[in-house]
């Protein structure tokens, strides 16, 4: 598929990268030669040097053939007048990024059909959305929502002392009362779908796929269930941060934003009555305390710069904060954060970029079963998918023990008249199933893709 | 640097070297010249057997690649393709003298066209088909073709394509380097096949066809005859007057008349400057030589024949015209020095470089005029970033320090100042023939001088940093490994 990709700052790359890793036909467009120069060095792809508002750029990269055009530069208005032009010079689909939170009420809507914007995408408030999953549910370093909720897939990591280490995974489920699946494991730098032979060990980032409601017990048994949280501290007071004070105060918690500007502070108050928001340099350890770091039961660093929400992390996790999230933009600073023991981090580019190779994925093939969902676990290794069974595909109403499905890869739910099953080998796919689907270092594109041969 | 990586690499370029040579071997079944074939067969072998050594005794882990990796890649493949090259010359027996059958190679890959054979009609035609083919092959790139054809290893060919693909700017056609490479060589054979049909229609032997159809393309130089192309017809010389000028235009040109962007490609700054520059050429030799041929028709011929040959640095020739008037001469000399369009299979300075040269040139004449004025560079409507500019100025002072170079170790040699220095600059520029001594063949140079000229035409076809980089110790430094 041909796509150009407007805009090569930290997010615009991202997708870059991942869509180029897809095999796409990728030319991206800047402004800054040096930019352009650097990602043609590194990645496949073709650069045209320019303003993705100028028509003239556009035709030179070829947006009149193009399937997908991309707009993720920082400027919202540039977006939507990069799409509103590519569209009119003969794109197939386009994305942008909106992020401006004026922007992004009713109007959006309204401005999408007018200007014929495929999908608009608003990377603050989807990691907001992650980050809301993660605060409900504090011992998982990771939650990934399907099929509206019906179904979570948790990440955690075995601690020492954890009641799963040193088990078959085979004599869980007869330990434990749950229903569930230990659907990927990340030993190392390996990661795997295991069987039921495969044992457990501490220091395994596990991913346990269930109801929300069987995970919640399962976390009990375990003895690592936390309560969610409800007392929240978050340092940088960004867009994210709004996004994410707006959807927690709603739900009758108490949300402290420490930010050091005093006028980014008013806008704030104004828009979140139900906030406090203080004034004051968070990376002053005191004015942490103060405003009480030793009571919040977690503590979400979002400014805009990694070390910061680094630093802050670390010192917030020697406080004995039960739950620390750290945004971290920065891949490569992920290992060196994780090493210092801040297991739970987000990045918002990876979350955007995620949407973006689902919907490239849709696009491509439009006729079969399309990706609904899709996630990228353990480091990128691991994606999981959600699919809906179509009428003539030709797996259904098979047993899962007759179909021979290749290796790692995984059925790990089918959401059925609104209904989750965890799957044995006597279930089957039905039409009109939900059904999500895990696979370790290989890239599925249609639900057959799973079946060997 | 990711030594390992390095030589992977390198391995499986031995066996596209063996693939390759696989056509000269079915040449020499079909003539049933015995020992050319037992040449051709144990170079294969041979190259193979390296190319397994290399590929299966050495994976690579890491497979990351810098532009680093990339220049000494490119230069270690054009060497080494080279030496295994030039084996089947000396196992046939028929370049025995190592040095000569290398030189002879080189010249063959780089598309020079310089050659120490005193009598070429003797040579068996396996060893001329591989002879021609080397320029094919060498024309577009080694590199090119491996990317074309082989799955990619990793994101960053980028460096190794820019390391070999000659202009002071690289870029793509399409957005996959897969996809460039492959829509490159299908021009460039639609181009060979083209011109090898027209040349069959006129007359020439299949055989002579194809090889100058490859010597054409490559903008390389060997012929089959003694008196390269002097004896052909005029519509044969005049049909591979016209191809060497095709294949010295940049091949985005014809992408873009390909997708049916004709104005654009007309547009190009650098193609109007290249055909002004040879029809100036023409008509200034052609008034200059009038006097020594017939007719004005002779004279047009083979003044087009010899500009078109010098510019586009094949080094085909219909004369001796190192005996033509100094004029003439003087004229030639200074093509050799442009050569023909970046982007196309041509060496030399390059056009788009000499025009930008000349607009740096005169914005900093004017810039003596009115100290604070602004000044911009444009190439082809476009702003030129200031790194390339001065890029191209690095690569002039470079291009003519290491002619100085050249020529300096050539002193040794007993011939006069004509000799040595066109020799000098026709290697280089990977023309061919030289004036006076050195006008058709090479012989007459010792190992050592044969040595610095081989060096010299690597230098000029990969455009000097690789090879030059090649030689730094710091390309060489090891590259730690992770521990997991």
């Amino acid at each position: 598929m041909k796509i150009v990709i407007d805009g090569c700052g930290k997010i615009g790359k991202t997708i870059l990268a991942s869509l180029v890793a897809e095999g796409h036909d990728v030319v991206a467009i800047d402004n800054n030669p040096q930019v352009l120069a650097e990602i043609t060095n590194i990645y496949d792809v073709m650069g045209v040097c320019g303003n993705g508002t100028d028509s003239d750029v556009l035709l030179e990269a070829g947006v009149e053939t193009a399937d997908l055009v991309v707009a993720m530069t920082g400027s919202d208005e540039l977006n939507m007048l990069t799409c509103f032009l590519a569209k009119k010079l003969g794109a197939e689909n386009t994305i942008a990024r909106i992020r401006n939170p004026e922007y992004n009420d009713k109007s959006l809507s309204f401005m999408r059909e007018q200007m014929d914007i495929s999908l608009t995408i608003n990377p603050e408030l989807l990691t907001s959305v992650e980050l809301f999953n993660l605060l409900k549910l504090p011992s998982a370093a990771k939650v990934e929502t399907f099929s509206a909720r019906n179904f979570e897939i948790v990440e955690i990591k075995l601690k020492p002392d954890s009641a799963l280490d040193g088990m078959k995974i085979m004599d869980l489920r007869n330990k434990f009362k749950a229903k569930f699946l230990i659907s990927a494991v990340c030993r190392g730098e390996e990661a795997y779908i295991p069987d039921g032979n495969f044992v457990l060990k501490s220091g395994d980032r596990i991913c346990i796929s269930a109801t929300t409601l069987e995970i919640i017990r399962l976390m009990k048994e375990i003895g690592i269930q936390q309560k969610s949280a409800k007392k929240i501290m978050i340092f940088g007071g960004g867009k994210l941060a709004f996004y994410l004070a707006k959807k927690l105060s709603e739900g009758k918690n108490a949300v402290t934003i420490i930010e050091k500007k005093p006028e980014v502070c008013e806008r704030l108050c104004e828009a979140l009555p139900k906030v406090t928001v203080v004034n004051a340099d968070g990376t002053d350890q005191e004015v942490l305390l103060e405003e009480g770091l030793l009571s919040v039961d977690a503590f979400v660093s979002l400014t805009g710069m990694d070390e910061q929400n680094i630093l802050m992390s670390a010192y917030a996790q020697t406080k004995g904060v039960p739950k620390v999230i750290t945004k971290i933009n920065r891949s490569s600073l992920i290992p060196l954060a994780e090493n210092w023991g801040l297991d739970t981090v987000i990045s918002p580019k990876v979350t955007v970029s995620n949407v973006l190779v689902r919907y490239a994925r849709a696009l491509e093939n439009s006729q079969g079963s399309s990706v609904e969902t899709l996630y990228k676990l353990m480091d990128e290794k691991v994606e999981v998918l959600e699919f809906i069974v179509k009428e003539d595909s030709k797996i259904i109403e098979i047993p899962f023990k007759d179909l021979s499905l290749k290796p790692n890869t995984l059925v790990a739910g089918i959401v059925r008249n609104r209904k989750t099953i965890i799957p044995t080998g006597d279930d089957m796919f039905l039409p009109q199933d939900k059904v999500i689907i895990l696979a370790a270092n290989q890239r599925i594109n249609k639900l057959s893709d799973i079946i060997r041969g | 640097m990711n030594r390992r990586m390095v030589f992977y690499l390198l391995g499986k370029i031995l066996y596209i070297e063996a693939a390759l040579m696989s056509l000269p071997l079915v040449c020499s079944a079909i003539y049933k010249e015995s020992k050319s074939l037992f040449a051709f067969v144990i170079t294969i072998l041979l190259s193979l057997g390296l190319g397994l050594a290399l590929t299966k005794f050495n994976r690579p882990k890491d497979k990351t690649i810098f532009a680093k990796e990339g220049f000494v890649i490119v230069a270690l493949t054009w060497v080494v393709m080279s030496l295994i090259g030039a084996l089947p010359f000396v196992i046939s027996g028929e370049i025995p003298n190592f040095f000569n059958a290398f030189f002879e190679t080189v010249s063959g890959f780089t598309t020079t066209g310089a050659s120490i054979l005193t009598d070429v009609e003797a040579i068996s035609h396996g060893c001329l088909f591989w002879r021609s083919f080397t320029h094919w092959v060498g024309g577009m790139g080694i590199l090119v073709l491996v990317m074309a054809i082989v799955p990619t290893e990793s994101g960053r060919s980028m460096h190794i394509a820019r390391a070999e693909m000659p202009g002071p700017i690289v870029g793509k056609l399409v957005p996959k380097l897969k996809t460039t490479a492959k829509i490159l060589y299908l021009i460039y054979i639609c181009f060979t096949v083209l011109e090898a049909i027209l040349l069959l229609a006129g007359g020439m032997s299949l055989f002579d066809s194809i090889l100058h159809s490859l010597g054409t393309a490559g903008t390389g130089g060997f012929g089959v005859k003694a008196d390269s192309l002097a004896s052909y017809t005029p519509y044969m010389q005049w049909v591979i007057a016209i191809f060497m000028l095709i294949f010295g235009v940049n091949f985005n040109i014809y992408y873009l008349i390909l997708v049916r962007k004709i104005r654009t490609a007309f547009r190009s700054e650098e193609l109007w400057v290249y055909i002004g520059i040879v029809l100036g050429a023409v008509a200034i030799i052609t008034a200059n030589v009038y006097n020594s041929f017939t007719n004005f028709a002779d004279a047009l011929r083979n003044a087009t024949f010899q500009v078109a040959s010098v510019i586009t640095t094949t080094g085909y020739s219909t004369v001796n015209f190192s005996v033509w008037p100094n004029l003439s001469k003087g004229i030639l000399f200074l093509l050799m020095f442009i050569g023909g369009c970046a982007g196309s299979t041509a060496g030399g300075l390059k056009v788009s470089r000499v025009v930008l040269l000349v607009k740096r040139v005169f914005s900093n004449l004017k810039r003596s005029l009115h100290p604070r004025s602004t000044e911009l560079i444009k190439l082809e409507g476009k702003k030129v970033e200031t790194d390339t500019a001065n890029g191209v100025l690095v690569y002039f002072a470079l291009y003519f320090i290491c002619i100085t170079a050249v020529f300096f170790l050539l002193l040794f040699e007993p011939f006069d100042m004509e000799t040595n220095l066109t020799a000098t600059v026709s290697c280089f520029n990977n023309i061919g023939p030289a004036y006076a001594s050195a006008w058709d063949n090479y012989n007459i140079y010792s190992s050592f001088s044969k040595v610095v000229l081989s060096f010299a035409m690597l230098l000029g076809r990969l455009e000097i940093y690789p090879m030059i980089l090649l030689f730094s110790p710091t390309s060489w430094l090891k590259r730690r490994k992770i521990k997991k």
